[in-house]
Order: structure tokens, then sequence, then C-alpha cells
């Protein structure tokens, strides 16, 4: 089943100058099409600037095409009766981890979103407390989410997603602003919720690890969708994915210089091990 | 010429009184460009803003050229145009209307000429590679890496002889992050001002830097080559860092003996110079 | 620290006082305050120190938490007591040049001070030991009343408790901002008030900026969440009355009845 089907998307913003007057019109969407299975887990991958977070927040109706459209779950993003059962279909986790957490302590503010769409009380400690353990946050229910690591809290915003029972979640480069520990544990925790509980995810980044291990790739650039594939088929196009600013694992890197040299190394490389136990094999 | 940090500690004044920097001696001197690494927590940030005077450390001394810069008569004003410091996100600190002025603050502050300000502004802008159509732009429109351009050239204004810099490159894409990598390698090479960079990527620092400190609990545990100090994987894993890949892999192969016993390589060009000799040899 | 401020501050505990609700804490609060100002004689404050002291007893608060907040309060309270000793008229006990100080002064200030210690006391227990978001729940409920008169009451108590969660953020960015600003040679304690307030463009600016950023974010992150305004929201903790709150709102009428009549007594 699609969980996530656009088409032919647009989106385009207009800058003003300081007396309001349009200097230009920005696609920063430019005809996008892409399409979700659901329980998959699928990465968007681009520079600064290339439209991945613009792409995201119409997943959940945060913004609405210019043209084109977008359907959750079949709803349309554009109708206004559904536009409330699509973003508890489809929960999306912002960049910065202080902006999106509304409560001054950790359970009330993952029971948010489920008092937002009027779940009983009861239900709620129940999720909540689910939801925590999800995330590996139980022990931090009563804190203050002052008191939190970067890592910390961007678990927390997920749990708060989580309590609304998503099908699907979408991380906005979730990872931008966290420490390379608390970076892992994000990762971690969104791995372990498409696994086990089965909930789609697209993650949005520009970092190649993160999605080494995803089920399908799209690489952005310039509002479309330039590359896609499995990592490993996208990985290999290693001059065109450093084209498009991006890195590939740096075992691909290397594989790909070496095999320019004439080494007789197999085209995909993409950790570690792998090219030592090659590169054993060849002397 | 140098900053010598002699038996500094500092405690936090907070109620845990948790001791950030615990008898930390070093000296920087004049045209090193300097990694400092640590994991979140481990007092890189508190060490840093001792080099400006920012912080008074609880005991020990900060030498600046061989003064105290604790001592009554010494100006920490001008202390602060000598070891320029950018924060993390340095363009959250932009505030001006135009560009231009923006970066004259500094100089401005140190009370010099007119002339002389706008002279070493033109220059920083050059230097950072904004052209002149960024003059008289408002800073609040660029983009998240030009924004950050014009914070660098703000405290290059100030022709600073040491440059301290707290993850320069947070939240910036691979593209972003090589520019900003780059200029430094450029004002560390063509004006000789000393660089301090602070980051979580040990990839960073291989890259760039000549020598590699390494913080753990307020304590100086490493500070060496940067391949020297890539030579202790396990220890620097088990504080929470890792080792670029090139060194990782390098030193996997001479395990492996196909590669012979030495320093590993630190960046992936030396990785592939030198598998590729072991390869040559073999045939 | 900036952040080591008490009001709004919240201390982690299991006591009668933490888990009464809110509405409880809120009214006895006031009636507290009142009685402050009832409170004439050494005896009634006598009273009002007993119950307090009861108070922080039974909230197992820490009272060093308390005197904390007092440390924002100390000038007013300085001022307050020297004015009070120097101007009052009445029976003089120490004649120093221009300044004298009477008995009746002395007196005055003295219960003066301690009033505004107490109302700061008060005030700091009821906000350590209840959650900024019970809090403004409670207000919430006391205030329901006036969604009658088309007063936005869910929303302004939603505004206060986003604001309480900000405040700690915002002031540790301002103490960043100050700092990357210093760096680059800023101070700002020189020269006349006007220079002052001139120093302070390159702090405001960047702090209001990275305010109205974080209000956009956190807009966007309320809407995702399925916030639409209070209609037909559950709760996680709804408000409920219970024995305890009973128990606290008869010790507290006793309370007022001794104040009152002391007041008409004495």
């Amino acid at each position: 089943m699609k969980i996530i089907k656009i088409q032919d998307l647009i989106h385009r913003y207009v800058r003003k100058d300081d007396d309001g007057k349009e200097i230009e019109t920005i696609e920063a969407i430019a005809g996008v099409d892409l399409e979700v299975e659901k329980g998959q887990f699928i990465a968007v991958l681009g520079h600064n600037g290339s439209g991945k977070s613009s792409l995201a927040k119409h997943i959940n109706g945060l913004l609405m095409p210019a043209e084109g459209t977008v359907y959750v779950k079949g709803m349309d993003t554009q109708s206004e009766a559904d536009i409330w059962k699509i973003r508890q279909t489809a929960g999306i986790v912002l960049q910065n981890p202080d902006n999106q957490i509304v409560a001054n302590i950790v359970e009330e503010d993952v029971a948010f979103g489920p008092e937002n769409i009027g779940v009983p009380t009861e239900e709620i400690w129940e999720r909540v407390a689910a939801c925590l353990e999800e995330v590996g946050m139980t022990a931090y229910r009563m804190s203050s989410p002052n008191h939190l690591s970067g890592g910390q809290k961007q678990r927390v915003a997920i749990a708060g997603i989580l309590a609304m029972e998503p099908d699907c979640i979408i991380l906005d480069e979730p990872t931008a602003m966290l420490d390379p520990k608390g970076r892992q544990d994000v990762i971690k925790t969104v791995h372990r919720l498409n696994q086990e509980k089965g909930i789609t995810i697209i993650l949005i980044t520009h970092k190649m690890e993160e999605v080494v291990e995803a089920d399908r790739l799209f690489v952005m650039d310039h509002g479309k969708v330039v590359m896609s594939g499995t990592p490993t088929e996208v990985f290999a196009r290693v001059d065109e994915m450093k084209g498009y600013g991006l890195e590939v694992p740096p075992a691909m890197e290397l594989t790909y210089e070496l095999r320019k040299e004439g080494l007789p190394l197999p085209e995909i490389i993409m950790t570690k091990e792998e090219l030592v136990k090659e590169l054993c094999q060849l002397s | 010429m140098s900053i010598i940090l002699d038996n500094v500690s500092f405690k936090y004044k907070d109620s845990s009184r948790r001791n950030a920097l615990t008898d930390v001696s070093l000296e920087i001197k004049k045209g090193e460009f300097v990694g400092i690494a640590g994991h979140t927590g481990s007092g890189k940030s508190t060490l840093i803003q001792h080099f400006n005077g920012l912080i008074k450390p609880t005991a020990g001394r900060v030498l600046y050229d061989g003064q105290d810069i604790y001592e009554k008569e010494f100006s920490l004003r001008e202390l602060r145009g000598k070891v320029g410091l950018c924060f993390q996100y340095p363009e959250h600190q932009l505030f001006e209307v135009t560009v231009f002025d923006d970066i004259c603050f500094g100089p401005k502050n140190l009370g010099l000429e007119e002339e002389e300000i706008k002279k070493r502004a033109e220059e920083s802008m050059e230097m950072v590679g904004l052209d002149e159509s960024y003059r008289e732009k408002s800073p609040f429109e660029l983009s998240g890496g030009q924004k950050r351009r014009v914070a660098v050239a703000g405290i290059l204004a100030m022709e600073p002889e040491y440059f301290i810099l707290d993850e320069p490159t947070a939240g910036l894409d691979p593209k972003g992050r090589d520019k900003v990598l780059k200029l430094l390698k450029k004002i560390n090479q063509e004006k000789g001002i000393t660089i301090i960079l602070v980051t979580h990527s040990m990839e960073e620092i291989a890259d760039y830097a000549d020598r590699l400190i390494v913080m753990d609990e307020g304590k100086v545990k490493f500070d060496n080559t940067p391949a020297e100090v890539f030579k202790h994987k396990e220890e620097l894993e088990s504080i929470g860092l890792t080792v670029p890949f090139a060194a990782d892999l390098t030193t996997d192969l001479m395990v492996n003996g196909f590669v012979p016993e030495g320093s590993p390589a630190i960046t992936l060009e030396e990785a592939k110079a030198m598998i590729l000799a072991s390869y040559k040899k073999d045939r | 620290m900036i952040r080591e401020i008490t009001l709004g501050q919240y201390y982690k505990g299991d006591s009668i006082l933490h888990k009464a609700d809110p509405r409880t804490k809120i009214l006895v609060t006031i009636i507290y305050i009142v009685s402050l100002f009832l409170a004439k004689s050494v005896v009634a404050y006598a009273f009002a120190t007993a119950f307090l002291a009861l108070a922080i007893y039974l909230s197992t608060v820490p009272i060093s938490y308390m005197v904390r907040g007092l440390k924002a309060i100390f000038m007013i309270l300085l001022f307050s007591v020297i004015v009070n000793m120097i101007f009052i008229p009445g029976r003089i006990l120490i004649n120093f040049k221009i300044f004298t100080i009477t008995y009746e002064g002395l007196t005055t200030a003295g219960l003066m001070a301690l009033r505004l210690i107490y109302l700061v006391m008060g005030t700091s227990l009821m906000t350590l030991t209840t959650t900024p978001n019970r809090l403004t729940d409670g207000l919430e409920q006391l205030l329901g009343p006036l969604k009658k008169l088309h007063v936005p009451v869910h929303e302004i108590a939603m505004m206060m408790s986003i604001a309480l969660r900000f405040i700690p953020i915002l002031t540790e960015e301002l103490d960043k901002i100050m700092k990357a600003q210093m760096a680059r040679g800023a101070s700002f304690d020189e020269g006349n008030l006007i220079q002052k307030m001139k120093s302070m463009v390159p702090i405001l600016v960047p702090l209001f900026v990275s305010a109205v950023r974080r209000a956009n974010d956190l807009a966007m992150a309320m809407e995702s969440r399925c916030y639409n305004g209070g209609e037909g929201r559950t709760k996680m903790k709804p408000l409920k009355y219970e024995k305890r709150d009973g128990s606290i709102f008869l010790a507290t009428i006793v309370y007022m009845a001794v104040i009152v009549a002391l007041r008409i007594l004495l």
C-alpha cells in the first residue's frame, strides 16, 4: 500500500524587497513525483536549500502545494476536512529540539498531541508511558526539558509524535544540531520504530552516514528529485553525488579512487570491514 | 608569542559546584592550526572562553605573550581584538542593517579610525569571498553559509592573531562545511593567524589541523599531532570519540599485514597512497 | 548563572502540597497574602509565621530554595526598611545627624520586611510545589467564568505556559549573545545612559530575531501536533478536588478566622 503519494508537486515562494515589491519567485520544489510504501524507511538527501525541507512540510500539510497533489493514506492534504487526520497520520519532527517542546515537564509534553486530538485521560497515560519507553526516556518523564541534552530532547519530540499513533513519521534534519552521541541515539530510535512497530519513516538529512541502512534514497537538488534507488545504487555514483554537494561513505569513496588507479576491487564496498577483507584478498 | 594556560581550573558557580576544568596547562603558539575535540560536557567550551578572558579561572593563570590577562592594567578589550572568538551558530549574533556595518562592529569597538575600519572590513569581505554586491545587503536575507562567512569576516576585521571557532561547521551541509574549513586554512596560511578549531568531527581535524588536543572530563587527555593521537583508537572510543575512517582502516590493514607497521594514515588521500604503495610493491 | 531564578522553578516532590489541586494552592496563597495585610499585631504575625512554617515543613522543599527566591527582592526590601525606619515619626531611639530612628519606625519597618518576605516565600512555595503547566491549568479553570465575557482564557493560559517554558531558554541565549558580542569587543557598562542603551542594540536585535524564529518553529510544531485551540481538548491531568484539598481549605479558613479575630480584638 502506498502511504504517501506525491504527484507533480510544485512549491513557490515569493521574495519581497523592503517596500513589499516582489523581486523574484523561487521554486523551492519544481515538480516532484514520489511514492512511499507503508513500512518503508526512506531517506531524502540534499544540500541546504535543495528543497528537501519544503518537501517534508508538504507531507503533513504545514505547506500547501502551488501545483500538484500530496496524498497521505489516500487523503489529499489540501482537503480542509482531513487536515487534522493527516497530521495525526504523518507526524513531523523538526530540526531544533528546543523549539518543538511545548510543555515544561517531559510527560506533559508527550501528552500534548493526544490531548489535542481528544484522547480520553486514562488512555493518554497509557500512551505516554508506552511512548516514553519506546524512545528510552522513561527515566526522565518528570524532568524539565531544559535539563536534557539535545539528543534526549529530540527523543522526547519523537515520543510526542508517537503518542498520536501515526502511521508515518517525517524527520526534518533531526540531528543537525546534535552531538555525535545524540545523533546516534536518535537514528537508532528511529530505526527501531521502523523495524518493531512498522512505522513508515521519512528521514530528511544531508548526512550520508545516517542513511546507509535506509530502504530507499531520494537525492534532491534544485527542487527536483535527481537520483533515487537503494543506498548502494546511489552511493556507487560517487562523482554524481559530489556534484550535488553530498558525500558518500568513505569506504565507497576510497574504493572508487582505488579502482580508478586500477586495483581490481568490486564496485560496491560500503564498510571498512568489507574493504579490509577485499584488500587482503588481493595480495 | 603564545597563549599559555598555567594550571587553570574552573568551577561552575551554580549549585552543582562541578569542576569544568581541572589543572589544565597548555600553550598555543603563534601560527598553529589546533583542533580541540571532546564530547559534550568535556570542558572544551569552557576552555576556549579562557583564551580571551570571557571567563575567569577559579585557579591558575592565563598568559598572553607572557602577561597575566587578569592583571589590573591589562586591557581585556584589546585582548579580545587579538584573540577572536566565534561561538556556535555565529550568524545568530548578526544585528546590523547591512553586512558591511556588521563586519565593522568589531573594529569600531577597538576604537580605530574610520578609514582603517573601512579598509579592514573590505579586506575581510574579500578574504571570506563575499563580493561587493553583498556589502549593502541585510545579513538576515543571506543563506546559512553566507551568514556564517559574514560572522567570520566580522572577527577577521579585528585583525586577530588567534582565531577560536566553536564548531564552525555545525548545521552546514558537506559543501558549506568544506568552504568554511578551507577558508580557515587559507586564513592560517596566508595571514599566519593561529586557528583553534573546536569540533566533534575527527575527520575535520585530520584534514586540517596539525595539532590535536583531546579533552575529557575537564582534563587534557591527549595533546599531540593527529597521527599520534589516532593511534589510541580504543581510548578515544571509550570517551565517545571516533578516529577518522582513514586511520581506522590503515590501522586494521597494518594488523592484517597489508601495509607495513607505522603511523596510520589520517586522510583519505594518505590512505590511498599507502594502499597503492603496498599493492605495487606486492606485484 | 542567570538560570537560577526560583520563581517558576519546580522542585520535584511527592508531598501533600505537591499533590494538592493547583486551584487550592492558588486560592490559599491569595488568602494568605490577604492575611498578611490584615495582620498588625505581633501575635497575628506569630500565627502567620506558624502557618508558613507548617506549609514549608509539609512541602519538603528545602528552606534554601525559598531563601534563594528572596535574593531578587533584597534591594526592594532594604529600601523599604530604610525608608520606613527613617520617615515614621514617634518615640526617638537613636538620633544621628538628620536621621532619627524611632521605635514606631523600627517596628513598622520590621513588620513590613516580614510581610514582604512571607509574601515572596508564600508565592514561591506555590510555584515550587506546582508544575507551571498545572499552575496555568489551575488559573485557566479558576478564570473559566470569564470565558462568558469573551476573555480568551485558554489562550492566555497557553501563552503563560509557553512563556514559562521559553524564559530559561532565552535567558541562556541572552548570556551567549552577550558573550559573543563581548568577544567582538563590545562592552555594556560604559558611558552615560544613552550610550548604555545604544550598547544594548547588538544584544537585543539577535535576541529578538531568535525569539521570532523560535515562535515560528513552535507554531509549526504545535500545528503539526494537531493543536487547534481549546475546543475538544482532553487533559492528561484533569483537575479534581480531593479530600486533601478539603483539609487544606479547612485549615486555611481556621487560620484566616484567627487572623481576622485578632485584627478585630487587638
